[in-house]
């Protein structure tokens, strides 16, 4: 840890220090900010989904969009579409979308995340997780 | 930038790490690391998350699952399903008593519905080894708004606007503390943190100093700008072990790190902590105790005045306050003090952490708003009385306090309702007690503490609470008139009255308050020789019912007194003088021919 | 000045006043146990730890302990409520209630602090009674004794021990119902660093802490026909031993002390006074001596000169100074020159072996009963000095020999060792021994009689005094302390340099010298009573004939007949010591 010699100091260093306990700020207030659900089943991650997570964890920090927050979830049953993730925008119903990879995972920043314009490939949701 | 996507929090409070919390970290660790996750999920030692009934604990992040009664063996399941394929373990989660289902969000669980976690704000989210983690949540800006937006005064009239008091037991506003503290001219002042917390069963201030022991560096260098003082001490007992590596981590942290020591971010302000260990005295509990003790002297209170804030550690102003107070300090400024004065009751504002204990289902440790009821905290919060059991009464304030009965249910807590309802808030301890606990045994367990702990220099605690317990003796023993229950009372005042310092001043509490509330019990016990909880073991007998026992010679075997005789087949018979009241033979009938009476 | 209001009347004192000053200027006597003020000699114990003494003050929620409550303007204070008055009776209660009841053989009944409180409130019965004691073993020492069943941990001692005296001997141990004040794990006071000064014994409220009795052991060597019982009475004992019988303090009272000694049986009854010229001719000798050597460029000299004759103060600095044994002077202090002079010279004259000759000395010390069974002070076991009795022993004694002590006459004591000067008298107060010393010793050095031989300058009650006397050429630079306490920091500032040297330093243990001496008759805090004896002291001075011990015309017989001259073999053989390394904890 430097030594701070200024409340300037002490303010760059809670900047650089924010990614250490944003995760779990962002977990307090997940209602508050978009959050991104990967399935992770088995079938997933055969599907790439953990490629699929890093990648749009990547996305969302290259965009520098902060109220974004990536959780994972288990088997949500779209075996034919993985990987699949559902996005809870704030306020609004989740919406599931299927083989999330390559250039769809920009596709959906673009227009779902960022502007709420839902795209092809959207899966209906007809059961409800642990979450709710 | 690494993609870490997730926290797993595992709570590092004592009660936990007694259970192994470590080890479950240590075995996360490994099968993360097993599975090539450990550049994706971070394992955290975080501090008391408060559900001290279904610990250990571990917490993951963002998705906010709260595993509860966590074994090391349970690693791998939740790094194998929850981790990797995102399926909670559901056999770990939390099991709603009401509506038996699972609850995977804490803020969902009636444990957590109704708390306030202020003091608490960072238990059980940051690492408390871990600066940076405290900074990133603006640790240490409460300090740097001080040193350079306020002035010493305007310091000291934000912690007055706040209207906080003193979270010790005292109840004395701590912006006139400090306000006080600040007015006297020295070439040396001290700021004094009591981190003694002797109350038998209480570990709020523990749990903060294990959990968040920035927070209280940093209220204590504010304290510091304020009035006047470049010194700090801490006068932590040593029965604390893990809070004393803590903040002693701590301090070193904040050193290497500047937020310690010459000219404070630059400021103008130096100031430096030094920790100071306690021996094993409840008396040094009390401020002017405490100095002498920090001095190398006897830990005997002396008279007041003169206060600290006036002479106190080596005859310099020195304020004292309590952990729980210091930690309601940064957010104060963070947040404001209009903020602050917004939560409580009209003159207890903020918030008071209880450490919840006894006959109830939630035990732990619980942050409440002033003004929540005692039904809320312990039929809500705290889930009712265990195995179904009727309430009897809350003792609060511990050895200093009193029991509050069902009719004071809804009175809603603060320093002052709590006064007048024959208690006190005391430091935060909360013992619930059910149909199966005696008064007069309560009374006499606390006085008994009190009588051990008594410094002996004055007369009325040295002797009449001493005289006291031995009355209590003789009445749990059946030996008593209701004459010494007047004479009871009337010493007990007396003490009240006499007493040098806060303990003897508030040892007779647990006496007077089972003698207005439970007189009948008293009563009992004088008039009847019974013991209507069937706790005195002097007034209690075992009794074999003749009609109902089978002479299976069961009872008789098990005895370790020899007290039970009878042949084969024949009603048996215990011999009360021989019998020790251990209830062997009660445990083993199998045929309810035992009672108790 | 404070405004307030005591029982409806009003009072004004000044700032920083207690409640129980204030009440005094009103005539209202507020009973106390605990406290002690003797603030002119820095003697001060504020506990507030018995809550004998508490009182209501309007607007205070509990009773406040008047002893140390500070005024405050427009105060209203009520000493004699019945919420006062019931909780005065219950702290009295709960006192005896862990208090051994053994009144009647006890040493200090009659004199007891808690007894007349007892006897005050008329306490016919205790409600607390009956419940269980805390006891402590017993623990008897050469001069004081222990029972601290007794105790009722007002720490008086252990102020007096630490603050005062700076010794250290004593403090509170144990916690609750069986704390108690007592030497560091619980050795003997014997093994500790104890002085012996007795202050502790002068302090106590109740028969904890008493002086060891030896009192039977004088009338059976009276009684003894084979032996000859010889008495020697200190200075400060004749100013305070009418108190005993209910005379003024301040009343001397020598003449009825030889008549009732004579009365009770004693061979011969000699002066103490007598062994003071003595002291006076040896360590003057030795400071002119030293001086003399100094200035003449001996480098090898130890100066200041320190007076050795104060035994609690020679075991302090075997304690607490043992690097500087060979600072203090050689020569023994009056009661073992007596002594030696007695069991030599005396038994020599009256033809009998000096073991059948019994010394008994009558002091106003404690420490003194330790200094005469220190083994240096006995020829093949059998001591200089047989027994040490305290005033209070001998006050006992007389009333037991059914002697009328106010109708005696004025009697004398006896020759050749009874004649006395006046500079021998003041070895009883704080100044005494060095003025003594001076009034030789200036003689000497200037070879000229003084034209006044009261040095006022030497003279007066404050814990550290100096002054500079002009000698001829030399200016005389004389330090005086009285109280280990006050020595210690006159030491301390010699060793660390800050301090312009002295020549001669005069120590007195206890608080005024020896009339404040562990033995004397209680003061039960009341300054007067120490003030008005040393009045005396210097009155019985100035009332004699010869007032330099030199001039004393049988200690220059003794010399003539026997010793020869100050510091000659003789002389240093029989009048002079030396001293031993004690440890420190």
């Amino acid at each position: 840890m430097d030594k701070v010699k200024s409340l300037d100091d002490l303010r760059k260093m809670k900047a650089a220090m924010q990614n250490a306990t944003e995760l779990r700020e962002k977990g307090q207030n997940i209602d508050k900010l978009i959050e991104v659900k990967v399935s992770m089943a088995t079938c997933g991650i055969a599907a790439g989904a953990r490629e699929t997570m890093a990648a749009m964890m990547d996305e969302a920090t290259k965009r520098g969009i902060k109220n974004i927050v990536f959780t994972q979830s288990g088997c949500m049953g779209y075996c034919h579409s993985e990987p699949t993730v559902t996005i809870v925008r704030p306020g609004e119903e989740p919406v599931t979308f299927g083989e999330v990879k390559g250039k769809r995972i920009t596709e959906i920043f673009d227009s779902y995340i960022l502007k709420g314009e839902l795209v092809d490939g959207i899966i209906p949701l007809s059961s409800k997780s642990i979450h709710d | 930038m690494a993609n870490v996507r997730m926290h797993v929090l595992v709570c590092g409070g004592t009660g936990c790490t007694s259970s192994r919390s470590l080890e479950i970290v240590d075995a996360l660790r490994a099968e993360i690391k097993a599975q090539g996750l450990a550049e994706e999920v971070k394992v955290v030692i975080a501090g008391c998350f408060g559900f001290c009934e279904k610990g250990p604990i571990v917490k993951i992040s963002p998705d906010n699952t709260f595993y509860v009664q966590v074994t090391p063996e349970d690693a791998k399941e939740i790094v194998a399903e929850h981790i990797v394929k995102g399926r909670k373990v559901s056999r770990l989660l939390y099991v709603d008593p009401k509506t038996t289902e699972h609850i995977s969000d804490s803020k969902h669980m009636d444990f957590y519905k109704k708390q306030l976690r202020i003091a608490l704000r960072n238990c059980g989210f940051l690492d408390p080894e871990n600066i940076g983690e405290y900074i990133a949540r603006d640790g240490y800006m409460a300090l740097g708004k001080a040193l350079f937006e306020m002035t010493p005064k305007e310091v000291v009239d934000e912690v007055k606007k706040s209207g906080l008091r003193g979270r010790g037991g005292g109840g004395f506003p701590t912006g006139l503390k400090w306000e006080i503290a600040a007015s006297y001219k020295a070439d040396q002042k001290y700021v004094i943190c009591n981190a003694d917390e002797g109350d038998p069963g209480a570990f709020m201030d523990r749990s903060v100093l294990e959990g968040d022991p920035h927070s209280i560096i940093e209220a204590m260098a504010i304290c510091g700008y304020a009035i006047g003082a470049s010194k700090g001490v801490v006068y932590i007992r040593a029965e604390y072990p893990l809070a004393v590596e803590r903040l002693q981590k701590a301090i070193v942290a904040a050193r290497e790190t500047g937020l310690l020591g010459n000219n404070i971010l630059g400021s103008d302000f130096s100031f430096d902590i030094d920790m100071y260990y306690g021996a094993g005295a409840f008396v040094c509990g009390e401020e002017t105790a405490l100095i002498r003790s920090l001095q190398s002297e006897r830990g005997e209170p002396t008279s007041k005045p003169p206060f600290p804030a006036e002479s106190g550690f080596w005859g310099k102003p020195s304020n004292v306050n309590n952990v729980e107070t210091f930690a309601n300090i940064p957010v104060i400024f963070l947040k404001g003090a209009e903020w602050f004065a917004s939560i409580g009751t009209a003159k207890s504002k903020g918030t008071k952490v209880f450490a919840l204990a006894g006959k109830v289902n939630n035990v732990g440790l619980v942050e409440v708003p002033m003004g929540t009821t005692l039904r809320e905290v312990i039929f809500d919060i705290g889930g009712g009385i265990r195995n179904g059991k009727k309430f009897k009464a809350a003792q609060t304030g511990g050895p200093s306090g009193g029991c509050l009965t069902e009719k004071f249910l809804d009175t809603p807590i603060d320093y002052d309702n709590l006064i007048a309802a024959g208690s006190m808030m005391g430091s935060g301890g909360m013992i619930v007690l059910d149909e199966d606990d005696c008064m007069v045994n309560v009374a006499k367990f606390y006085l008994g503490f009190t009588v051990e702990e008594s410094c002996g220099k004055c007369t009325p605690c040295r002797v009449g609470n001493k005289r006291m317990l031995e009355m209590l003796e003789k009445i749990s023993e059946g030996k008593a008139t209701e004459k010494d229950l007047g004479r009871l009372r009337e010493l007990a005042s007396i003490i009240k009255d006499t007493s040098l310092c806060g303990l003897g001043q508030t040892a007779p509490n647990p006496v007077l308050s089972t003698l207005d509330n439970f007189y009948d019990e008293y009563l009992a016990h004088v008039r009847d020789k019974r013991c209507p909880a069937g706790k005195c073991k002097s007034l209690m007998q075992y009794v074999i019912d003749p009609a109902k026992c089978k002479g299976c010679t069961m009872c008789a075997k098990v005895c370790p007194a020899g007290a039970i005789s009878g042949k084969v087949k024949e009603p048996h018979v215990i011999n009360q003088d021989k019998c020790v009241k251990c209830g062997a033979c009660f445990a083993t009938c199998k045929f309810g021919a035992i009672s108790k009476r | 000045m404070i405004n307030l209001n005591i029982d409806g009347k009003y009072v004004k004192v000044p700032k920083g006043a207690t409640i129980l000053d204030a009440a005094k200027q009103l005539g209202i006597e507020i009973p106390t146990l605990c406290h002690l003020d003797l603030h002119d000699l820095g003697v001060v114990n504020k506990a507030a730890s018995c809550r004998i003494c508490v009182v209501e003050v309007k607007g205070r929620r509990n009773l406040a302990p008047a002893c140390a409550t500070p005024v405050t303007e427009g105060m209203e204070v009520h000493t004699n409520t019945m919420r006062v008055l019931n909780a005065r009776k219950t702290v009295l209660e709960l006192l005896l209630s862990d208090h051994p009841k053994d009144c009647l053989t006890c040493a200090k009944s009659g004199q007891c602090d808690l007894q007349d409180l007892a006897e005050r409130f008329c306490l016919r019965e205790n409600r607390y009674e009956g419940g269980a004691q805390s006891t402590y073993k017993k623990d008897v020492s050469p001069a004081i004794a222990r029972d601290m069943d007794k105790c009722i941990m007002c720490r008086r001692c252990e102020t007096m021990c630490n603050d005062v005296q700076t010794v250290g001997a004593l403090s509170g141990v144990n916690r609750g119902f069986n704390a108690v004040v007592a030497p560091a794990f619980d050795m003997p006071l014997e093994e500790s660093v104890c002085t012996f000064c007795g202050q502790c014994v002068a302090v106590c409220p109740t028969g904890a802490l008493v002086e060891r009795d030896y009192s039977w052991q004088v009338i059976e060597a009276i009684a003894d026909p084979d032996k000859v019982v010889v008495v020697q009475t200190a200075p400060a004992v004749r100013a305070a031993l009418g108190e005993c019988f209910g005379m003024e303090p301040g009343t001397l009272v020598t003449g009825k002390m030889a008549s009732a000694l004579r009365q009770m049986g004693f061979n011969y009854v000699f002066d103490t006074d007598f062994a003071a010229d003595l002291t006076i001719m040896e360590e003057g000798a030795e400071l002119l001596d030293r001086i003399t050597r100094f200035l003449s460029g001996d480098k090898s000299v130890r100066l200041p000169i320190l007076t050795s004759c104060c035994p609690a103060w020679v075991k302090f600095f075997e304690h607490q100074y043992p690097d500087l044994l060979d600072v203090p002077s050689t020569a023994k202090s009056p009661q073992q020159m007596f002594g030696a002079i007695a069991k030599n010279y005396l038994a020599e004259k009256l033809g009998i072996p000096r073991e059948k000759l019994v010394v008994v000395s009558v002091m106003p010390c404690l420490a003194k009963k330790y200094e005469c069974a220190r083994p240096e002070f006995a020829v093949n076991g059998n001591p200089d000095v047989d027994i040490s009795i305290t005033t209070r022993e001998l006050a006992h004694l007389i009333k037991r020999a059914n002697i009328d002590f106010m109708s005696l006459p004025e009697g004398d004591f006896d020759s050749p060792l009874g004649e006395s000067t006046g500079a021998a008298v003041i070895f009883g107060t704080t100044g005494g021994v060095i003025e003594a010393a001076t009034r030789t010793a200036v003689e000497w050095l200037t070879g000229k009689p003084l034209d006044d031989v009261n040095f006022t300058a030497l003279r007066g009650l404050e814990g550290c005094r100096e002054a500079k006397l002009k000698v001829g050429d030399l200016e005389l630079h004389i330090g005086i302390a009285h109280e280990l306490g006050n020595a210690r920091k006159l030491l301390d500032s010699i060793r660390a340099g800050t301090v312009e040297p002295f020549h001669a330093i005069e120590i007195m243990a206890c608080p005024g010298g020896c009339i404040g001496g562990g033995g004397q008759p209680y003061h039960h805090g009341e300054m007067e009573i120490i003030r008005k004896r040393a009045q005396a002291i210097y009155r019985e001075d100035e009332g004699k004939t010869r007032r330099k011990s030199h001039e004393n015309p049988d200690i220059i017989k003794l010399y003539e007949e026997y010793l020869g001259k100050p510091l000659g073999e003789k002389s240093h053989h029989l009048l002079h010591t030396h001293y031993f390394k004690r440890h420190k904890i």
